[in-house]
């Protein structure tokens, strides 16, 4: 990579014109499989439609728009963490256990009560704080690769919620639990307008915030950010502290629905790999650097809304992990040979590519 | 490895690989320092330890009792290394040993002629599955994690919705022995399970396999996809072959897996997850192209023996995971580290020589792209 910076200036300004003329299209491509998502989305809901209407429901009536947009809720804000961690170059296994031990740590804070509510809210997301610290410090500093660096910490949180927690634990405050049923005009649940709002503003810190250029930044090729002067430890260390805030949140949200801490209740939502696999069916690459929120929202619902048509139909709940796999696959590999084939080609395999284009500009000048 | 850091001193002096110059004990003791190498003297120090506390443990028929079973998981941990070390992932591991065995638990049954039927059959699921993964990535440009999660709740699923999420079926004794029984009255190991046997044949297997051609190629495309395809590799059937080889991998575990665990559609939970972890603490580069697999296969065994020493020091079984996860970290943060350090001199020097064979080639890719 170093021999980018070896060729005289003229060719250097040449390269990067051209790169950038690469790079124009790129955008309105990142429409596009933003756009076909939402197709997909669309695609999937009439089906849904005749298909419940099939079994003499009604796809939009008022209870079943509640239940799909609530079924959106946890998932979608550990998609948008895991987003933000994705996109950074980062991966985030921690999740279900994180999600228990916020359950835990706030049930076990509320003892039923109104008044612990601020206190062990605040309990809550600075645990989840301290855990994502921990990832991203091993990330950023230990150079430790994201998928081990979470799958360790989660592990180990995993230990420790074993070891101390068995069976249900805590229970939440009525106020929370009020939370969980209110929602506007019956349509809406609150749930999903604390969900709409953090992807608002996660979506704001990445278009808007030096932070989240660098996130996009060292998304696509860390050893080129860095080199540029960003600095890699602060965007890492943020996006998995958000990441395990935002997973604290939904884990709260669960808790307002649940009633009690659980120390099982995220793996048995396998929130871990759902939230990977919603957020690359809404078009971002595992490898980072390219994607957006407002993409994963579109992978959130379709999962909600195939989870809803499944539950009408009465599918046999291990058959719709068979029908879930199926559609992961099969979404992605539509999605993924459209954005491959139209991405430029030093974007080619995560960024590895990059190496023979300034290498070969180089030695044309010379010839 | 060896050839990104000698290239340009073998070019200009041309000399021998620096890593094949010394003595044997020289090299290693070289060897050794390594990640990869690293895993031997831990496995080593935790087989003292274990000795010190259990002093049974030493004697060579509880040993061979251990290496029996530890076999699946190592089993498992070489397939997994293929697909690591060619830059993917395969996730649906415990899957395809859930459904190996579920199947050797509901069409073998009683009758004892459908023994090798049966397990002709699980080894084409295997290649089936694995070919599905291989060709989703390659061809389909799926990322494998992706692939794979697929698989394994689609198999997952498909599993526990036959058999209802219940053990079901039984085998005929003669092949739970492949997993539980051995040959007896062997001298000095009172019995040498078919387990240890089967071990040691994958083990020498893989070894040969990793020195052909196809390892070569496997660990150069792990390195860099885009130049071992330029240097004429068929990347795509590289990549499948390893997921093929993973997919065996797990259905040899899941033969033995019968005769210690017995048939539910839980048994091979989590598998992927423990293999991975140990082709890590056996060194092995995520992202792919480095590491040795009998590294992998060492990392099972110290993973193994330390949830023995934890055993026999009467520490909790709950604490297992934690301590998993903190030896993890430790093992990558620290080979990461050894990796890079071995690395940094070349990458400064290097890009001046890699960068004329891509000038060639280049022409022919835009050309292709557009």
């Amino acid at each position: 990579m170093s021999a980018a910076t070896d060729p005289a200036t003229s060719v250097e300004s040449r390269d990067s014109v051209r790169r950038r003329r690469a790079a124009r299209p790129r955008g309105a491509k990142q429409l596009d499989s933003t756009a076909l998502i939402y197709l997909v989305l669309v695609g999937v809901i009439i089906v849904s439609t005749v298909l419940t209407a099939l079994e003499g429901r009604n796809f939009f009536s008022q209870g079943n728009i509640w239940a799909v947009l609530t079924a959106m809720s946890v998932l979608g804000l550990i998609s948008i963490g895991q987003t933000l961690v994705i996109l950074v170059g980062s991966l985030d296994l921690s999740v279900p256990y994180v999600v228990s031990l916020a359950t835990v740590v706030a049930a076990g804070g509320m003892k039923g009560l109104d008044g612990n509510i601020p206190a062990a809210v605040f309990n809550t997301l600075a645990v989840c704080a301290v855990v994502g610290l921990a990832m991203g410090l091993l990330v950023s500093v230990l150079h430790v690769h994201g998928f081990i660096a979470s799958l360790g910490v989660g592990l180990i949180v995993s230990g420790y919620l074993a070891t101390n927690y068995q069976g249900s634990h805590g229970s939440a405050a009525p106020g929370l639990r009020l939370l969980g049923r209110s929602g506007i005009v019956g349509w809406i649940p609150t749930a999903f307008l604390v969900l709409l709002a953090c992807a608002v503003l996660v979506t704001l810190m990445l278009r808007y915030t030096r932070l989240g250029h660098h996130v996009y930044a060292i998304g696509g090729n860390r050893d080129v950010a860095r080199m540029s002067g960003v600095r890699i430890v602060l965007p890492v260390v943020s996006a998995h502290v958000l990441c395990s805030v935002l997973v604290g949140l939904a884990a709260l949200l669960l808790l307002s629905r649940t009633g009690v801490g659980s120390p099982t209740i995220g793996s048995q939502g396998r929130y871990d790999l759902l939230s990977i696999a919603a957020v690359v069916l809404g078009g971002t690459l595992l490898a980072g650097g390219k994607g957006s929120v407002v993409g994963t929202m579109g992978g959130v619902a379709i999962f909600a809304v195939l989870d809803s048509v499944m539950g009408v139909m009465q599918v046999n709940p291990f058959l719709k992990d068979f029908i879930r796999g199926l559609v992961i696959v099969l979404a992605v590999a539509v999605y993924a040979r459209r954005s491959v084939v139209r991405r430029p080609p030093r974007f080619g395999s995560g960024g590895r590519s990059s190496l023979p284009v300034p290498g070969s500009t180089t030695k044309e000048e010379t010839a | 490895m060896s050839t990104a850091t000698s290239s340009p001193e073998a070019s200009a002096a041309g000399r021998t690989l620096p890593l094949t110059e010394g003595s044997l004990p020289q090299r290693l003791l070289r060897g050794a320092l390594t990640p990869g190498g690293a895993v031997f003297i831990l496995l080593a120090v935790l087989f003292i330890a274990v000795v010190w506390v259990n002093p049974s443990f030493g004697e060579p028929p509880q040993l061979i009792r251990f290496i029996g079973r530890t076999a699946p998981i190592a089993i498992a941990a070489m397939g997994q290394y293929y697909v690591i070390v060619a830059g993917e992932f395969d996730l649906s591991m415990g899957a395809v040993i859930a459904t190996q065995v579920v199947i050797a638990g509901n069409y073998i049954g009683d009758d004892e002629s459908r023994v090798l039927p049966a397990i002709a059959l699980m080894l084409v699921i295997g290649v089936v599955v694995g070919i599905v993964n291989g060709l989703g990535t390659t061809i389909l440009q799926v990322p494998s994690f992706i692939v794979t999660l697929g698989t394994m709740l689609a198999l997952g699923g498909l599993v526990r919705y036959l058999t209802g999420g219940a053990a079901t079926g039984n085998p005929v004794d003669t092949f739970r022995e492949i997993g539980r029984g051995g040959i007896q009255d062997v001298p000095v190991l009172d019995v040498l399970p078919y387990s240890v046997i089967i071990l040691v044949a994958v083990a020498a297997g893989s070894f040969w396999l990793m020195r052909s051609p196809f390892g070569r190629t496997l660990i150069a495309t792990g390195d860099n996809p885009d130049a071992a395809g330029l240097a004429g590799a068929k990347v795509w059937w590289v990549k499948t072959r390893a997921f093929i080889l993973s997919s065996l991998s797990a259905t040899i575990a899941g033969i033995l897996l019968v005769g210690y665990a017995g048939v539910h559609p839980s048994v091979g939970a989590g598998y992927e997850f423990q293999a991975i972890t140990a082709v890590v603490l056996g060194g092995v580069v995520l992202g792919g192209g480095r590491g040795w697999v009998l590294s992998a296969a060492a990392g099972a065994f110290a993973l193994e023996l330390l949830f023995s020493f934890l055993n026999f020091q009467e520490v909790e079984s709950t604490w297992r995971n934690t301590v998993q996860g903190v030896i993890i970290i430790l093992a990558v943060a620290a080979s990461a580290r050894a990796w890079s350090l071995g690395r940094r001199p070349p990458s400064r020097s290097t890009p001046a020589a890699p960068a004329p064979s891509p000038t060639t080639a280049r022409p022919g890719t835009e050309t292709g792209e557009n």
